[in-house]
């Protein structure tokens, strides 16, 4: 407490607003990945894809067609299958889990801790905070989806042969551009968890306790899953966010169709603009008195 | 302009059924070291809570630097640095990173200098040598440092502290008290909530006390003590003596309740000196000596702030409810 450095003199010119947000944004982000738990959820997704492979490398007997997830049986043929088989065995549960678990700490986390308060007061603002955190929830299901993708590309390359890909329309195409299509889907898994992300974000503005946010998140993604299982419930399907998961095969063949990635991306995109208002309604008048 | 910092006009608060902030008219001077005084759930943090933007008044308005809150609360909390009810950071970093963070949370604040002021506050609290280390490992003292140098970031016209000294060592409560005096000499104005009396004596020209959810006195400190009365102690083996002539003073003797420490046929007499008008002390000595009391001793007493805390918010150790 002996400086004497005069804080008035270092302050001066106030930054732009856009150099403000980004400010905020890079901030962050930096939290999201100065965390262990986001480390250990990406090396626990990042763990599937080595896990599968590895299994089938093992096995004297390559599954059969039509074995296991779809996409299994492709797997001895080219490596890059083993990402697009991880995405698949991935989506129903594990990656929601943890999407669930980003999302849902994103508001709650810093009541929980506190520093919410500090952030309203420095001031970050309620509506610029709120973007932030839907831009790092969304942030999570990228990195979520790349980290698969990456170990999957990576240990499908060393344990499998690499090289042309015959696609699900039987067209074959050269490996720079299939590792093109595994990006797409990669694309497209991750854009499809934003509505889930939207969703957790919102809840995590109603309680200050973040694990109640993950687990009410968690639980609506199965939910969701379970009701797009009923048949009865066919009018409802095309509004569950978990409608088009796995309509990613589309993107495999040659052309590509684009129709169920349209569908999913505007879905998606409703769900992010009604939950993300929803959140904003919620948060923007909210008292915080944690 | 307005010349006060924060002014509220019949600010309220109400939780469902119970009303936690009752129609208070705060008035914190630009320039004050204002000591913001009330037992635990008075609605101080409720207060500070609202002035802040955190929560929405029921009824009444705020002014925060001459200008309406939360209404431009954009243009008001940059030049506000705050404490709110403890310190809060992430456990898992640095307290530098910290900083860091809650300093880019502030869109005025410029972020090419901002590792040289996040610095010059860790400095300012003595944090300089553990601001690498993770906030996990922090002690309570330095958490509370930390959260003060969150306060000090920028700088600022106004700092609300609430209980800044909590968790610290005598050396630490003294820096702090430095620390806010030097503030304030820097031409800030600092609003002070704290239970330690003492600190607000030693540090506050203002205060304001709260009592279940009301003002219940509020001015300068020299006026909220003037407001109480100063008492004589009178030593003398002479006690009926004293106290007849007292009396004749207009002085309202108390009851001789022969525990006030007389000793070896001494007594103790106590008298309070009349609100209005009072007769100088001197006259009172000479007049006692005049009618042939034995001195053994004679002092004025200031009603302490304590006192006067003590008789404004009463003396139950139950929690407001």
């Amino acid at each position: 407490m002996t400086s004497d450095v005069d804080s008035r003199s270092i302050a001066h010119a106030a930054p732009s607003r856009w150099a403000g947000a980004l400010a905020l944004l890079g901030s962050e982000f930096a939290l999201l990945f100065r965390r262990r738990r986001t480390w250990a959820m990406l090396a626990a997704l990042a763990a599937i894809p080595v896990l599968i492979a590895v299994v089938v490398s093992l096995s004297s007997q390559p599954p059969g067609p039509g074995e296991g997830p779809p996409f299994l049986d492709r797997v001895t043929q080219n490596g890059l299958f083993v990402s697009i088989t991880a995405l698949v065995v991935t989506i129903p549960l594990f990656l929601p889990l943890t999407v669930a678990v980003a999302a849902g700490d994103t508001i709650a986390g810093e009541a929980g801790t506190g520093t919410l308060r500090y952030l309203l007061v420095a001031p970050a603002g309620r509506g610029r905070l709120l973007l932030v955190k839907l831009a790092s929830a969304a942030g999570f299901c990228v990195a979520a989806t790349l980290s698969i993708v990456v170990a999957g590309s990576a240990i499908g390359a060393v344990l499998f042969p690499t090289g042309s890909v015959t696609l699900l329309s039987g067209d074959t195409i050269g490996a720079w551009e299939a590792l093109g299509r595994t990006l797409l889907v990669a694309g497209y898994v991750a854009l499809s968890l934003l509505g889930l992300a939207a969703v957790g974000v919102f809840i995590s503005t109603l309680t200050v306790v973040p694990v109640g946010a993950m687990a009410a998140t968690a639980v609506l993604a199965i939910v969701a899953q379970v009701l797009g299982a009923l048949d009865q419930l066919a009018w409802l399907h095309p509004w569950l966010f978990s409608e088009h998961w796995l309509g990613f095969a589309d993107l495999l063949r040659q052309p590509i169709l684009w129709d169920s990635f349209a569908a999913n991306a505007l879905l998606q995109a409703g769900y992010v603009v009604v939950f993300g208002a929803l959140a904003y309604g919620r948060f923007a008048t909210k008292d915080v008195l944690s | 302009m307005s010349d006060l910092a924060v002014r509220s006009d019949g600010l309220s608060k109400r939780f469902g059924r119970q009303l936690a902030v009752d129609n208070i008219d705060l008035a914190v001077p630009r320039g004050s070291v204002y000591g913001f005084l009330g037992p635990n759930g008075s609605g101080k943090t409720t207060t500070i809570r609202i002035i802040l933007g955190l929560a929405a008044a029921t009824t009444g308005r705020v002014h925060v630097l001459g200008q309406d809150m939360p209404g431009s609360l954009r243009h008001v909390l940059p030049r506000v640095g705050a404490l709110i009810e403890g310190p809060a950071a992430y456990p898992f970093m640095s307290g530098r990173a910290n900083l860091l963070r809650m300093d880019a949370a502030n869109p005025k604040a410029p972020a090419s200098t901002r590792n040289q002021r996040v610095d010059a506050a860790l400095d300012r609290v003595g944090l300089a040598h553990a601001g690498t280390k993770r906030v996990r490992a922090y002690s309570l003292g330095m958490k509370q440092r930390l959260g003060i140098a969150g306060a000090l970031l920028m700088p600022r016209d106004l700092l609300v502290l609430d209980e800044p000294t909590n968790g610290l060592d005598p050396q630490g409560t003294r820096e702090v008290r430095n620390l806010i005096r030097s503030l304030a000499g820097e031409g800030s104005t600092v609003v002070l909530a704290s239970h330690l009396l003492s600190e607000i004596e030693q540090l506050c020209t203002h205060v304001g006390v709260m009592h279940r959810g009301r003002m219940v006195a509020q001015g300068s400190l020299a006026d909220l003590r003037g407001l109480g009365r100063s008492r004589v102690r009178v030593l003398t083996p002479d006690g009926q003596m004293a106290r007849t002539e007292l009396l004749r003073f207009g002085l309202e003797v108390m009851a001789d309740d022969g525990a006030a420490g007389g000793r070896n046929g001494v007594t103790v007499v106590g008298a309070e000196l009349p609100d209005a008008d009072p007769p100088p002390v001197e006259d009172l000595a000479a007049a006692l000596v005049q009618a042939g009391v034995r001195l053994r001793g004679f002092e004025v007493q200031q009603e302490t702030l304590e006192d006067r805390f003590v008789a404004l918010t009463g003396e139950g150790f139950d929690v407001d409810q």
